[in-house]
Formats: C-alpha cells, sequence, structure tokens
C-alpha cells in the first residue's frame, strides 16, 4: 500500500480552502446585479387563501416585483414531483398531491410558501414580505399521523389522508409461524420525526442569459444532474440543455438536499422574469420549516421465537407520516429502503410488514441519513435485544444462535445478502468494548449511585444505492448507475469527472487515491470535477452511500479502458504486439524486455498522435464509464453502547461506545472513521437530543435552534472504531460504503443501554433527561422517607 | 446611512450600513470576506465567529456599527499571506477534523480563544465543555477534539504566531 494509494489515512486536498476560509459555498456566489428573493409563507398549518394583496408591498423601496402562485399557474410552471411509484395491496397507485413551487388555492403547512418578494437587497425584502397581505381561512389541522386516517381530508387525491397501503412480505406463512411460536416479543414503537439541520442553509442563486436563452442555477443540491432533469422534464422550466446546474461546495446534505424544492423553482422563474439574477438564502428558521424532515413512523412490531429462541418470524405495521406533500424519494423511505431491511443479520423465515403513509399537515418528509435503515435497525434490534431480557438470554449469544452463517442469502423481504461476517465484527465488538469487565463497572457504578447500562445494535444495511432494473421493478423513476469520465491530459494529468456530488464525504482525496494507485501517477497529478451539468456527464449524485460503491467502480471501469487504450499507444511506441505490453507503476514495458515508456510520454503521444494511424487507432486518452452494480450493498456491524445513569435527573452519559463495521474495501480509513463518527453522533442525536415537534394546530414548536436540541461536543463521547472485511461482491473494487451505517446502528444500541439500565423498556425516543427519570420513577416509585 | 470603520485582518476598513447591518454581512457582503459563515439566526451554531479586539465574538449578533474603531479578525486572517497557515488550521488538516467544512471557520476561531483563556494544555473535557457555541453536524466533534488539543500544544511551542491582538 502506497502512501497515497487504497487503504492510505490520505490528509484531505480539500481542507485547504475550507480551513482558510476560501470555500465556496453557494452564497458565497455573488453574481453581477443579484436581487434578493424572501418568501411570504403561511403561518396557518392548513388554510385556504382567500386573497392575497401585493400592491403595498410592490411599492416598498427595493422591491422589483412581488409574485403569487396566481402568476406561477399562469406562466404555467409545472408542480414538484415524486419520482418513485408505489402502489397498495389493492394495486391502485400511490395518491401523489398537487405541489405548486407556491401555493395558490391552499396552504398545507406552515412554511408553505405563498409569495415572493425580489429586492435589491435582503432587508428591503424582508420588510417588503411584511406588507403582503393573505387573507387566510383557516381549516383544521391534521398533525398526528396516527390519527391522520379520520381526520380531515387534505387532499383531494387521498381519501383519509393515506397516500399508500402498501405490504411486503407472507402474511399467511406469518401467521402460522406465530401460532406455532413458543414466545413473541411485541413492541410499540416511534420512530421520532428529525431535522437534517446540515449547518450550511439551503441557498438558490438563479440567473438568466437573455442572449442565449440559458438558465444557469447555483444550488446546494447533492445532485446537480437530478435536479435538472426534474426542473426541465416536469417542473418545465426550460429544456434540459438550456439549464445549467452547478453545484458549488455543499456544507453538508445528510439527504436534505437531495430533493427539488419551491425554492429553486421560483428564483429560475423569478430571474428570467425579472431579468436580473436572484438569491434565496434560507434562514435557520426558515429552514426548520421547508427542509425536509427526517423520520416520523409509529410502528407495532412483534417477533415469534422458538422454546430455544431461534426467531421463526416477525411481523411488523407502521404508519409513515409523509408530510403535507410528497417530497422527491418520500415513498420509497418507508417501503423498499425499510420492510426490506427487516431481516437484520438473523436467519428469519418469514417476514411481513405493513406501511401505512398518510399526509398531515407538516412539513414534507423525505430521506434523512439512513433513510429507512435506522428506523428497520431500531425495530429489529430493539425486538431482539427485549426478547432476549423476557427470555432470560445473554443479548450477545441469542444474535449469535440467529445470525445468517452462510451466502449468498435470500431474505424474505427482497433483499439478498451477497458476503458477510456478522459473528467477526461481534467478537471484535465485544473485546474492544471490554464487554466481560462490564458487570464489575455496573457495580461500581451503583455504589456511587449510577445505573449503569450496556445495549447492541448489531446491523445491516442496503445501500451503494442502486442497481437500476432493480429499482426500476420497485417503482423507481430512474436508473441509479453512476458515471465517471477520466481525462488524461497531453502533459499526463488526470482529471476524473464524477456524476457524484461530494457534501463532507472527501471525494477530491479518495477518488485521487484511486486513480493515483491505478495509473501509478501522484496523488497531486490527479483533480476530481463534481458538481457541474456543463462540465460533467450525467450522473445521479451522492447519497445512499453511493459514491464509493457506484461512483468509484464507475471509475475504475473507466481507468481499465484507459489502461487498455494507453497499452495500444505504449505498443505503438515501443513497436511491440498490443499483447506484451505489460503496465505497472506508472510504467509501460515490452513483457521479457527492458524497452518501455513512461506514463507522461505515453499520455502525450495519445494526442501527438505521430507513431499512429488515426485509421488504427483514434488519438486522445478519454473513457468514459456508467456503471450499474448487480446488487445492493450491505455494511454491517456490531456496535455497543455503555452508558451511565443519574438516577436523581434521568441524565444519560455516554461512557463507552464501540463500533465495528464491515464496510469492504477502504479507500482511505481517515474519512470512513470520520463519517462513522459523524453518523453515530446523528444516531445518538436522535435517541437522546432531538425531536420535530408540532402542537395539535400544526405549529411546529421546535421552530429554531434554541427548542431543536442538537447535539453539543459535550453531548457525546469520543468512539472506538475498528473495521473487520468482506468484500462486497458486487461491484468491482469490493467498497461497501460507510456513509450512513452510524447513524442505522447507533439509536438502537442507545436505547437498549438505557433501558438495560433501568430495567424497563417503556421508553420512547429522545431519551432526554426528563423522560428517563419519569420512566425511572414509573418503573421504580420511591418510598418517601 | 451610517458609516463605520474599523480594522479587519489588519487592513482598515470602511463603509456604509444601515443600523442594522450585522457584523457578518458586513464583512461578507461589503467586503467580500466569504470565509466567514452564517448557518442559524439564534446564535447558537458558532459559523459566524470571528475575533473583535481579539476576543471570540459571534458575529450574527453584532452589530457592524458596533465595531467602529476595532480590530477584527476572520479566518482569512489567520495565516501569513503567502505564508505557513497558522498551527490550528493545520491541526484540523491533520486530524480530520472537519468534513464539510461549513462550521469549520468559526470552529478554528473559537478554538483559539478557548486556548487564549484556558491555556495549551487542554484535555478533552474542557474542549467539549468550551466548544458549547459551535456546533458541527458532519463529524461527531470526535477529531475536532483532537485537532484541538494538538493545535494548542504546537501553538505553545512557540513560534507560532497567535490571532491578532
Amino acid at each position: 500500500m502506497s502512501a497515497t494509494g487504497i487503504g492510505a489515512a490520505v490528509r484531505r486536498k480539500e481542507d485547504l480552502r475550507f480551513i482558510t476560509g476560501k470555500g465556496r459555498y453557494t452564497d458565497d456566489v455573488i453574481r453581477p446585479g443579484e436581487t434578493r428573493a424572501v418568501f411570504v409563507r403561511s403561518p396557518h398549518a392548513h388554510a385556504s387563501i382567500r386573497s392575497i394583496e401585493v400592491s403595498e408591498a410592490k411599492k416598498m423601496p427595493g422591491v422589483i416585483d412581488v409574485l403569487t402562485g396566481k402568476d406561477l399557474a399562469t406562466d404555467k410552471i409545472g408542480n414538484l414531483i415524486c419520482g418513485w411509484m408505489i402502489h397498495s395491496k389493492d394495486g391502485s397507485p400511490m395518491k401523489m398531491a398537487p405541489h405548486p413551487a407556491l401555493a395558490a388555492d391552499k396552504v398545507c403547512h406552515v412554511g408553505d410558501a405563498v409569495a415572493v418578494v425580489i429586492a435589491e437587497t435582503q432587508a428591503q425584502g424582508r420588510d417588503a414580505a411584511e406588507k403582503v397581505k393573505v387573507e387566510y381561512q383557516l381549516l383544521t389541522a391534521v398533525v398526528d399521523p396516527a390519527k391522520a386516517r379520520s381526520a380531515p381530508q387534505i387532499h383531494e387525491v387521498a381519501p383519509k389522508n393515506t397516500i399508500y397501503e402498501w405490504s411486503l412480505g407472507n402474511a399467511k406463512a406469518v401467521d402460522a409461524a406465530f401460532a406455532s411460536a413458543k414466545h413473541v416479543t411485541h413492541l410499540d414503537i416511534v420512530n421520532n420525526r428529525l431535522i437534517a439541520n446540515a449547518i450550511e442553509p439551503r441557498v438558490a442563486v438563479a440567473e438568466y442569459d437573455a442572449g442565449t436563452d440559458q438558465l444557469t442555477l447555483w444550488n446546494t443540491t447533492q445532485n446537480p444532474h437530478v435536479s435538472r432533469l426534474v426542473i426541465a422534464a416536469f417542473v418545465g422550466m426550460a429544456p434540459e440543455h438550456k439549464l445549467r446546474v452547478i453545484a458549488p461546495d455543499v456544507g453538508g446534505g445528510f439527504g436534505s438536499k437531495i430533493f427539488i424544492y419551491p425554492e429553486e423553482v421560483v428564483c429560475l422563474w423569478a430571474a428570467r422574469k425579472v431579468a436580473q439574477p436572484v438569491k434565496w438564502t434560507a434562514d435557520r428558521s426558515e429552514s426548520f420549516i421547508t427542509d425536509a424532515h427526517g423520520r416520523d413512523h409509529v410502528t407495532h412490531a412483534e417477533l415469534a421465537l422458538d422454546a430455544s429462541g431461534k426467531f421463526l418470524a416477525m411481523r411488523v405495521k407502521t404508519i409513515a407520516n409523509l408530510g403535507a406533500y410528497m417530497s422527491t424519494f418520500s415513498s420509497s423511505v418507508p417501503t423498499y429502503l425499510y420492510a426490506t431491511l427487516l431481516s437484520g443479520q438473523y436467519d428469519i423465515p418469514h417476514i411481513y410488514c405493513e406501511v401505512d403513509a398518510v399526509y398531515t399537515n407538516t412539513v414534507p418528509v423525505d430521506a434523512y441519513r439512513g433513510a429507512g435503515r435506522p428506523e428497520a435497525t431500531f425495530v429489529v434490534e430493539r425486538l431482539v435485544e427485549v426478547a432476549a431480557r423476557q427470555l432470560g438470554i445473554d443479548p450477545a449469544d441469542l444474535r449469535r444462535r440467529n445470525f445468517i452463517k452462510t451466502f449468498p442469502h435470500q431474505t424474505p423481504v427482497i433483499m439478498a445478502y451477497d458476503a458477510g461476517d456478522y459473528n467477526a465484527s461481534l467478537k471484535k465488538a465485544l473485546e474492544i468494548a471490554d464487554v466481560k469487565g462490564f458487570s464489575k463497572r455496573k457495580r461500581d457504578a451503583a455504589r456511587n449511585g449510577k445505573l449503569r447500562g450496556l445495549g447492541y445494535s448489531t446491523y445491516i444495511e442496503a445501500c451503494g444505492i442502486a442497481p437500476s432494473q432493480a429499482v426500476g421493478s420497485l417503482g423507481c423513476g430512474v436508473g441509479l448507475w453512476e458515471s465517471a469520465e477520466v481525462r488524461v491530459n497531453p502533459t499526463g494529468s488526470v482529471e476524473v469527472l464524477t456524476g457524484t456530488h461530494a457534501h463532507g464525504q472527501g471525494h477530491e482525496t479518495t477518488f485521487a487515491q484511486l486513480v493515483s494507485e491505478r495509473l501509478g501517477i501522484p496523488f497531486e497529478n490527479v483533480s476530481v470535477v463534481h458538481g457541474d451539468t456543463d462540465k460533467v456527464q450525467f450522473g445521479m449524485g451522492t447519497y445512499g452511500s453511493r459514491s464509493g460503491a457506484v461512483g468509484m467502480s464507475a471509475v475504475a471501469n473507466a481507468l481499465d479502458k484507459i489502461e487498455a487504450k494507453a497499452k495500444k499507444v505504449a505498443a505503438h511506441m515501443l513497436e511491440a504486439a498490443e499483447g506484451d505490453i505489460v503496465f505497472k507503476d506508472g510504467k509501460f514495458t515490452v513483457a521479457g524486455t527492458d524497452k518501455s515508456a513512461a506514463w507522461g510520454d505515453v499520455a502525450l503521444n495519445a494526442y501527438i498522435a505521430h507513431k499512429f494511424a488515426g485509421q488504427e487507432l483514434e488519438p486522445g486518452l478519454k473513457e468514459t464509464s456508467f456503471y450499474d452494480p448487480t446488487n445492493f450493498t450491505f455494511p454491517a456491524g456490531c456496535h455497543i453502547c455503555e452508558v451511565e445513569i443519574d438516577r436523581d435527573t434521568g441524565k444519560t452519559e455516554i461512557v463507552g461506545w464501540t463500533a465495528v463495521d464491515d464496510f469492504g474495501t477502504v479507500i482511505n480509513p481517515m474519512i470512513v472513521e470520520g463519517q462513522v463518527h459523524g453518523g453515530i453522533a446523528q444516531g445518538i442525536g436522535q435517541a437522546l437530543l432531538e425531536v420535530a415537534v408540532y402542537d395539535k394546530d400544526g405549529q411546529l414548536v421546535t421552530g429554531s435552534l434554541m427548542d431543536y436540541s442538537m447535539p453539543h461536543a459535550h453531548d457525546l463521547p469520543s468512539f472506538k472504531v475498528g473495521l473487520t472485511e468482506t468484500k462486497a461482491p458486487s461491484n468491482p473494487l469490493g467498497i461497501k460504503g460507510c456513509g450512513e451505517a452510524g447513524a442505522i446502528a447507533s439509536p438502537a444500541a442507545v436505547i437498549n443501554a438505557i433501558t438495560d439500565a433501568i430495567g424497563t423498556e417503556d421508553l420512547a425516543m429522545p431519551a432526554t433527561a426528563q423522560a428517563v427519570w419519569s420512566a425511572l420513577t414509573r418503573a421504580q416509585p420511591r418510598q418517601v422517607a | 446611512m451610517p458609516a463605520v470603520s474599523m480594522t479587519v485582518n489588519g487592513k482598515a476598513v470602511s463603509g456604509d450600513v444601515e443600523a442594522r447591518t450585522l457584523l457578518v454581512q458586513f464583512l461578507r457582503e461589503n467586503l467580500r470576506l466569504t470565509g466567514t459563515h452564517v448557518g442559524c439566526d439564534t446564535s447558537q451554531c458558532g459559523a459566524c465567529v470571528v475575533h473583535i479586539d481579539g476576543i471570540a465574538a459571534k458575529s450574527c449578533t453584532t452589530l457592524a456599527l458596533q465595531c467602529e474603531g476595532a480590530k477584527v479578525t476572520t479566518i482569512e486572517g489567520l495565516a501569513e499571506p503567502n505564508g505557513p497557515l497558522h498551527p490550528m488550521q493545520e491541526a484540523f488538516r491533520e486530524h480530520h477534523a472537519l468534513q464539510c467544512g461549513f462550521c469549520t471557520p468559526g470552529m478554528i476561531m473559537a478554538a483559539l480563544d478557548i486556548v487564549r483563556r484556558r491555556g495549551n494544555d487542554l484535555d478533552e473535557h474542557t474542549i467539549r465543555e468550551q466548544l458549547d457555541g459551535n456546533i458541527c453536524r458532519c463529524t461527531g466533534y470526535h477529531n475536532i477534539v483532537k485537532a484541538i488539543a494538538a493545535g494548542a500544544k504546537t501553538m505553545a511551542k512557540g513560534g507560532a504566531r497567535q490571532a491578532a491582538e
């Protein structure tokens, strides 16, 4: 392994600009003549719009125009869409309600935009927005997803506010298994609604060039080409070839920046109308009521076991709150990204899952780090842990008894796991976490009046999103392959143009490591180009832990083609047969001789083209690959959380965290560990601190960072991270991906640990100090002295 | 519109601002120093931290006019122009203490203030407590804590230019 090749902890190229304040985030983009957009948003959760009066606002200083939903409809701008078709059990398609970028008839959530002010400065825009007069007729707000089915109907297309009633698995077989079970564990689980809160708020800058009839959008997006496609083909803003989308540096996404939102659509439309660039930057409290939220499931789950603790079947019923409108990928998250992981790491013969998705008058819900897999893992790992406690079996032991041990393994829920070794990660985690010493630590803590608990989460997830035919057959409207173009320059340096787009994952470094090692050229001679639809061929973007598994595999395949062509050029240069050329460490050698040509010379010759005829070999050295994986990948591992609880305050301190993950091939272990740290932090946030709360009128009570509790440094421990490796068989590099695993595994580990400590399962997330104290008090009422 | 004059990263600057213009807006929009970021509107996230007269302050909660005559240092002013990086900047890179980079300028500026107040020998507990005013969503803080401890130690070895007084 070289110092900069695959497996090396190379320090990141992108850091220089970030640590010196020279990053170029979307709000840093300043266009000549730029105007500012300020949205007028509904303060009500559910209301019809009786009138909008903009004349006073239009007269305010600096105002260029004020536009409404009526204007949008007049200009025939199309609606936003959800791109994944899900069918109900009765075969009917999901009920997708119209979602215009500016509401014209009614508003469906607090934050729903009804008008936009275009002004010279942000301050002028804000002042004018306050003068827009909207008359609302209040309607009953539907807030509780568990009660949405019997609440007033929000959208005409969706009776009982039901989007779909979906199922997966064999209900009859599951019922039969339950009937024969020796033991059934059941749990009622709420997977708490979360807000991604990437530290960079969303921004859109739109510019129209009347001379070329070209629109340009700078946007905080994880997938510029997908945004361009949706805005062109569905919203109808402009034909694709007349719309350029640029994602500059993006400050975190976690899924929330995948989706196509009203704001960028409105900015593009307004830019063309006012013939000046239009910039919109979200305030944080605006982000709270416009960025897609995550999770929000209500679940009843049951696990059937036989007398020896073998899992026989699992039955799950979930209500998924998708919010006021169907966001871009929303339908897939509680279905094919959720139910298909309910087998966990275990051999479970029969599984049946029903999911009802509902509309409520809340912000739309869509993928958030893990997207369906944290929800599934929480269900599975809580059931398993509780079952172990109920049966008096050691939780590690119960897991071992049920682990899948041979591969490939076809689960009853579509996923076919191709490779893994769950025992290996469990074993390593037990050692690192010093589980043997736990009883003593628990006794010592008890002497100090503290309650210690230990919780496991042996998770598996499906990522490396995704094999196109597979997802297509499940209703996805797009393929989920990835593209790469490798351009060798005449002077031998290389540009890799990838359809992925990093928002913190370090692609400029890791992709360069791959190319550097494969071509035997210095790491400094490789640059990565991404995030601009004018520069880079179509790609699907970064989410679903796919950039390594799918994105780098495309690069690897393109490198194979580069190598093949370069060998042809070398053969001409060295006057040898192509089949005799060996390429190693950046040098082309005629086998069995000392005749060689260096990489740089071959690259130059490819472009000068003096040594070969154009008819036999085209000049140039540039190759493309569109890579479609053959399967999802299946990262898996074991997280062990140790907590200490103060019984007087209910405060949980995490005193130990061990994560042992199998990510297959690891390109840069430093970056992989960083992904694990960040994922665990978000999972701990979900378990202990975070929840988006709506009151009965549909007001977002947790509407800013004052009330929504983000994890701070003092809320978190340091983490012990280890790796095991079984390579992914489904892509040429054997990469499984690592971006979401931490967030998927961790909530269950935390709650398993706390419930172990306090001796009751009656605890919901977030397990705040108050929640834990209350649970303790209910379970162990204290005597009054 | 009132005028304001101050020194930013060693350079005398002035501009016309509204009374309500925040220091962060003055830096980003008037001076085009976009290294200081806005991440929230309740003064919690810390992406906007700069030094005013040698002390860390949230530029989102400071009016530009409040800084009349003040010496302001932003992330852009840490390293010598065309010179080496500040040891704290180096430490962040060395320890992979950033991913998306958006919280990073404020995090580095806050880190320097921790060193100013608590010295160069910082333990994990102290650093975690002192980072209460800075939120990172990407890193889980694990590497940030390591970087700050390491950067603080390197600063003690002298020859390192501390943030301007």
